[in-house]
């Protein structure tokens, strides 16, 4: 019991710039494997993610590919230890730590640090 | 009047070929592997109206196969090397002299050399009665097309005098007409040559429980005609009298020498062309004889298409003045007799001096196995009915001593005895097929020289299965064992964390009832992706076959509860089907394209009030674009309501079952296939596939529904309905399959079951039916065997695997409506659940919307953002 209040008293919080940590909702709401989308102040969108192991990633919501704001909807995997979202809309896959495109090795979205405080 | 064209020879030698059967064509392949056709003229005069076709497999015609299908010959080839084929037109006479044959259209052929491969006819006892009307022979496509057509039109019961390999093959094909069906074997048992009392026994109980009279020991003494010259009965010779509508003559064959005869060549006591080891007839060094018309140098007329073959190259040689010899053939057979494997190989009736049996026999499962064991251990032959699996590789044993105790190899797997025997453990001068004689050292040849990779790359380079395809499971054991060997990789895996193919992976599922993706590849996984996320081909791989298993695994079927969710496709993510501006299509169910006027409404209603553009889909159903994803629980919410369904547009699973109108409208119709469309959407609903599943049901044979490009479809008959399997329309459109005909209801929908449940269980993920049908060794003919003839076994299991999952239906969307925590995640942004994606706006295009596509960023990142508002 105690251990799901702390869990869930756990937020989720992305670094903006140098000293600005935005805080973007409770931990308990990210299902490993599946991304969830967020929206920042500044009208820009996050896609969140979270692996099996507990792990956090946070890259730009848009899939460069098509310009539709879906990366948070995509499926998630491992490729050679490190984690990966697949497009939902033509599959091209993005590293979720650099967000650098696999597919593309000119293409890359912008990742964001994660914590959860 | 006929036309006279006399041809002379030319600069080139002629081959005259008279007799286009299986043999003949044989034949033409031979000359033309060994250049003849090229320094050859080639003149081909064929009897029947068409080219040779698969004689051996005529009884397929009644599951489906078309006679096109049974063709063996393709003009391309009759036409690349320049043979002269006149089909309808047979040789009436030859002059020795002047070596000449005319034909009936009056067409006369100098030859060089004349060969006769004229085949054999069907042996008439002479009863009173045989010419009656209703009374038919069972050897050409056109016996079978006049035996169907008299059996529609008047007969309910039927005979077949003969219970030989013949004999059964067309009891079988009467059977298929749907007629009360009568053997009449004069011998003891069925199939007297190839098996012994105890085969004859196992089959002869198989038989009957299919439903067959059988009457052996018993001669036909008379056909009864009736008043109007039709036959009404049998009197048989124990003095009974066997009602009867129709009698096929099935009791052996005779060689066809008239030909031969008329023209002065000699001919054995009881029929066929005398002929040397070259196939020469012993009367002119011009005229050859090959297959059933000939008496071989060993005097014997061999009446099965493999020395038949093996005749056709040794004249084929000859010609070509090459070493080669027919000095008789090994009388090895192995048929699916209405769906029984019979088969028998080497001395079967242990004629052998010294000889000693081992028998294995079953009564229960009409199995019997019998091995005929020489003094010194070695196999000399058997017989094995019921179950013939080991059939290559003891024939190709047969003459050495087996490596095992020949009691195990009989004994059915499972019960003490070792895994089956290899092919590994044949010598490389083992026949693998005896149809094209290739050997286990040529078969390993095409792999370790000719540099073959797969079955049918080894079937064209040897031509090793091509014939009969009774060896074609050894062939393919061999393949992978001399791959593996050589050290060729074959990785069949599904992607980079499962080594296991999807059909493995399922296999794995359903036996240990694993319901976790993380369990599944933690247990299975290739060693470096354990613990690991997986993949984005992996997971909704496994999530299908979780989902199409989950009422028998104990999963729960809803795809978006707990681990589920995170393996779903893109599309079952939000249970709708994603755009490319990131909104979301939706389409209801709508069973066979059928609905009211207020539902028709409601989905108007719906459409105008959430500004949705509207299409009506392929399937008869209506699409509605441009939902975002907040929208849809609200847009559900209200369908549900009206009474719709979710109609799966987004999944892997059965989409639509299209219908034309059918009987109760159209003046054309002969069945409901709007009622059956409906019923067979409702049943199979929601069933996770690893392709989508398209399907129609059309009313009749004018086919609007367009069920050929369908999965399965069905179109229906004056008597039932026939079902067709691996259609498909898209960029490979593939005309589908005739598996069945004339079903009832029932039998319908239980092949269907069986159907797609074998196809969910033994595709590759993202692999059609169409495209499956092609791969999977054995083709149509195995799933045939599988779904209707339940040659694995496995009918039950795949019935009951659908009954659970048409049992375990649940509607997604009322499902999801009504769970407020599953309602939580449908919002655009999870710290602003209220705030639409911005990024999915719309602008006017004929009176309804598209999608307003942002700036792409590539290229031109510096656009960043700026298709925003």
């Amino acid at each position: 019991m105690t251990l799901t209040l702390e869990t869930t008293a756990l937020k989720v919080q992305l670094r903006l710039d140098e000293d600005s940590w935005f805080t973007v909702c409770d931990a308990s709401l990210l299902v490993p494997g599946r991304g969830v989308a967020a929206l920042l102040p500044d009208g820009r969108q996050v896609a969140l993610f979270r692996d099996r192991a507990g792990c956090m990633y946070a890259i730009d919501n848009r899939d460069p590919f098509t310009g539709a704001a879906v990366l948070s909807r995509g499926l998630t995997g491992t490729h050679r230890s490190r984690p990966f979202v697949a497009s939902p809309l033509l599959k091209q896959r993005f590293d979720l730590l650099s967000g650098q495109c696999l597919d593309d090795e000119t293409v890359r979205v912008e990742a964001y640090e994660v914590r959860t405080a | 009047m006929s036309t006279t064209a006399f041809v002379g020879t030319g600069p080139r030698p002629t081959i005259v070929l008279v007799g286009h059967g299986m043999v003949g064509h044989r034949f033409l392949e031979a000359l033309a592997e060994r250049g003849l056709t090229a320094t050859h003229r080639v003149v081909v005069l064929c009897e029947e109206p068409r080219p040779a076709y698969d004689r051996v497999q005529l009884t397929s015609y009644f599951s489906g196969t078309t006679p096109e299908e049974l063709s063996m010959t393709d003009a391309e080839f009759i036409e690349t090397h320049g043979i002269e084929l006149h089909l309808g037109d047979p040789a009436l006479t030859i002059h020795r002299d002047s070596r000449t044959v005319t034909a009936r259209s009056g067409l006369t052929v100098s030859y060089d050399t004349l060969v006769l491969a004229t085949g054999s006819y069907p042996f008439v006892p002479p009863v009173p009665g045989k010419d009656a009307t209703g009374c038919f022979v069972y050897r050409t496509i056109e016996d079978l097309l006049a035996i169907e057509e008299y059996a529609r039109r008047r007969a309910t019961t039927g005979a077949v005098v003969g219970g030989g390999l013949l004999g059964l093959e067309a009891a079988g094909a009467l059977k298929g007409l749907g007629l009360t069906t009568h053997i009449v074997e004069f011998a003891p048992r069925l199939m007297p040559v190839q098996v012994d009392e105890g085969g004859g026994a196992a089959l002869l109980r198989t038989i009957e429980d299919m439903g067959l009279a059988v009457h052996t020991g018993t001669g036909t003494q008379e056909i009864v005609v009736g008043e109007d010259g039709a036959v009404t009965a049998m009197k048989l010779s124990d003095g009974s009298e066997l009602p009867t509508d129709l009698v096929v003559f099935s009791a052996g064959v005779r060689p066809r020498d008239q030909l031969a005869r008329d023209c002065g060549l000699a001919v054995g006591e009881r029929g066929g062309i005398t002929v040397d080891e070259r196939c020469r007839t012993t009367s002119d060094p011009h005229v050859f004889a090959i297959g059933e018309c000939a008496l071989a140098a060993d005097g014997r007329v061999y009446g099965l298409v493999a020395p038949g073959y093996e005749m056709a190259e040794t004249a084929a040689a000859t010609i070509a003045a090459d070493e080669a010899a027919f000095t008789g053939a090994d009388l090895s057979t192995k048929l699916k007799l209405l769906g029984v494997d019979v088969a028998s190989f080497g001395d079967a009736h242990g004629t052998t001096a010294d000889c000693l049996d081992v028998v294995y026999a079953d009564s229960r499962s009409g199995t019997y196995k019998k091995l005929v064991i020489g003094r010194d251990g070695e196999l000399l032959g058997g017989i094995l009915v019921g179950d013939a699996e080991a059939y290559g590789t003891l024939r190709a044993l047969t003459g050495s001593v087996p490596p095992v105790a020949p009691e195990q190899l009989v004994l059915p797997a499972g019960s003490g005895a070792p895994a089956q025997l290899g092919p590994s453990a044949l010598p490389d001068e083992a026949v693998i097929c005896s149809c094209h004689n290739v050997t286990k050292g040529t078969i390993r040849g095409a792999v370790t020289e000719h540099r073959c990779t797969t079955l049918p790359e080894v079937k064209k380079c040897t031509k090793a299965g091509t014939g009969c395809g009774s060896c074609v499971k050894v062939l393919g054991r061999l393949v992978d064992d001399e791959l593996e060997a050589s050290g060729v990789e074959v990785d069949k895996g599904l992607c980079g964390c499962f080594s296991q193919t999807r059909e493995e992976l399922y296999e794995i599922v359903l036996t240990l009832r694993i319901s976790s993706y993380q369990q599944l590849l933690d247990r299975y996984g290739r060693e470096g992706a354990r613990g690991g996320d997986g993949c984005e081909t992996c997971k909704p791989a496994v999530a299908s076959i979780i989902a199409s298993l989950a009422p028998t695994i104990g999963a729960d079927g809803y795809v978006l509860d707990g681990e589920q969710a995170a393996l779903q496709d893109t599309n079952d993510h939000f249970l709708a089907n994603l755009q490319k501006n990131g909104s979301y299509s939706v389409v209801p169910r709508i069973p066979g394209g059928e609905i009211t006027p207020e539902k028709l409404i409601v989905i108007g209603e719906i459409a105008r009030d959430f500004g949705l553009y509207t299409k009506i889909t392929g399937g008869q159903r209506i699409d509605m674009f441009g939902a975002r994803v907040e929208q849809l629980p609200l847009i559900w919410a209200r369908l549900v309501d009206a009474g719709f369904e979710s109609g799966h547009a987004y999944g892997k699973a059965l989409r639509t079952v299209k219908s034309c109108v059918g009987q109760t409208w159209c003046r054309y119709g002969v069945q409901d296939s709007v009622r059956m469309a409906i019923d067979l959407e409702l049943r199979y609903r929601g069933l996770r596939s690893p392709h989508k599943l398209k399907s129609a049901v059309s009313g009749c044979a004018r086919e609007c529904a367009e069920a050929q490009s369908k999965d399965f479809g069905v179109i229906a008959t004056a008597n039932g309905w026939n079902l067709y399997v691996g259609g498909n329309g898209g960029a490979t459109p593939r005309h589908a399959d005739l598996l069945a005909q004339d079903l009832s209801d029932a039998e319908l929908v239980r092949l269907i079951d069986r159907f797609l449940m074998f196809y969910i269980r033994t595709a590759d993920r993202l692999e059609r039916t169409s495209v499956w049908l092609e791969r999977i060794p054995g083709g149509l003919d195995h799933v045939r065997d599988v779904v209707v003839h339940d040659s694995l076994g496995i009918c039950a299991e795949l019935e009951s695997l659908m009954a659970a999952h048409v049992a375990g239906y649940r509607d997604e969307w009322a499902e999801t409506v009504n769970d407020p925590e599953k309602l939580a995640r449908f919002v655009s942004f999870v710290n602003a659940p209220d705030t639409p994606d911005p990024v999915v706006a719309f602008v006017p295009e004929r009176d309804q919307i598209k999608p307003d596509l942002p700036l792409l960023t590539i290229g031109t990142r510096t656009l960043e953002g700026s298709a925003q508002r």
